[in-house]
């Protein structure tokens, strides 16, 4: 006989992702429920009911909230897709990098510094155009190609003076001359389900930013390098973005944990929602086999 | 069929069939996004705006 799973998603809109995802539980017959993040409340003395859930998917657009729902869920002993740990790598480009570089993965040219002063030397010793990146955001936000040093002065002093503490951690990377386009692989525990093209004439090829896709055919190396950047930062249901570098080839760019694929999903027919959906139940099965054989 | 007024143009929006609270729909006059917050009745209230660590 078939368990029933009681499962949870926490989210903050219904996109068309998580509609996908809703659609995907309820062919399933599974038992779930919708949690919104504006309403949810943890009560560190009182974990019960949040144990009541075999698994929980995590899909807020608030990283912040996201991250401390997961980190309060998994210090409850609930299985998270994904875990904290993996949302606090993969939503922190300098986390990630340094994770990337620890595993010794391609990946950008990447410098950090504190300061304006020691960001603008290590901006020098790129040479220009160089990219500085908000450390936390996504969809192409406040992404800025630095062409000379008067624009890398000028950027650096505003957003040590006008944005939070976290803008004074300078995240510069080296610009690309990307043909056009970025890949995103669409990974589900060990496997890589599809991936597209990313198409712009702009050099933010963000689909969020009016980016178009297209299906990119994998290759052994491609998925190769998906598979070792999943590791990397733990595993789970992720993105992982590859920019191809004229001269280094294929290069790990980021990795998301709580992926869009509005994309993805109608450009490859792969239903990713479903996958998503498998691996959740998976992940509430293993935990629960657990729990039965600790009792 | 649902309908909503938008409450920052006044058009009436008719709602599709699939739509489902927090889903977040765009006023086809004045283009403000607008949340879907209830369904029995339909009712809509101006989205929240983009914040910082807002993504993917």
């Amino acid at each position: 006989m078939q368990k029933r799973y009681h499962l949870g998603v926490i989210y903050s809109r219904v996109r068309v992702e998580e509609k996908w995802i809703f659609g995907a539980m309820e062919k399933r017959g599974v038992d779930y429920e919708r949690l919104d993040d504006r309403e949810i409340a943890f009560d560190l003395d009182h974990p019960e009911p949040w144990q009541a859930f075999d698994a929980v998917l995590e899909r807020s657009i608030s990283y912040t909230s996201g991250l401390y729902a997961l980190r309060m869920l998994n210090a409850f002993g609930v299985p998270t897709v994904n875990s904290a740990v993996v949302a606090e790598i993969c939503g922190d480009k300098l986390v990630t990098s340094a994770v990337l570089a620890r595993a010794g993965l391609p990946q950008p040219h990447t410098m950090t510094a504190f300061t304006p002063e020691a960001a603008l030397e290590a901006i020098e010793t790129f040479g220009y155009p160089v990219v500085l990146k908000p450390v936390v955001g996504s969809w192409g936000r406040l992404l800025a190609k630095i062409n000379d040093r008067d624009a890398a002065e000028a950027v650096l002093e505003h957003k040590a003076t006008l944005g939070s503490v976290q803008h004074s951690v300078f995240y510069i990377q080296e610009y690309i001359e990307k043909p056009g386009r970025d890949i995103r692989a669409i990974m589900v525990g060990d496997r890589v389900l599809t991936a597209i093209y990313r198409k712009s004439a702009h050099w933010i090829t963000n689909t969020a930013r009016g980016g178009e896709g297209e299906l990119c055919p994998l290759t052994p190396e491609m998925e190769a390098l998906c598979l070792q950047a999943s590791q990397a930062v733990g595993g789970g249901v992720l993105a992982v973005d590859l920019v191809e570098h004229p001269q280094k080839g294929l290069l790990v760019n980021e990795v998301n944990h709580t992926m869009e694929f509005h994309t993805a999903q109608p450009v490859s027919g792969v239903d990713i929602a479903g996958e998503i959906v498998n691996y959740v139940l998976e992940a509430a099965q293993a935990a629960r086999q657990v729990k039965e054989q600790a009792a | 069929m649902n309908t909503v007024v938008c409450p920052e143009c006044e058009a009436e929006i008719t709602l599709e069939a699939s739509t489902e609270v927090g889903e977040i729909i765009v006023c086809p006059d004045c283009g403000v996004d607008l949340e879907i917050t209830a369904l029995n009745p339909a009712a809509c209230q101006l989205a929240p705006m983009e914040q910082e660590d807002w993504g993917e």
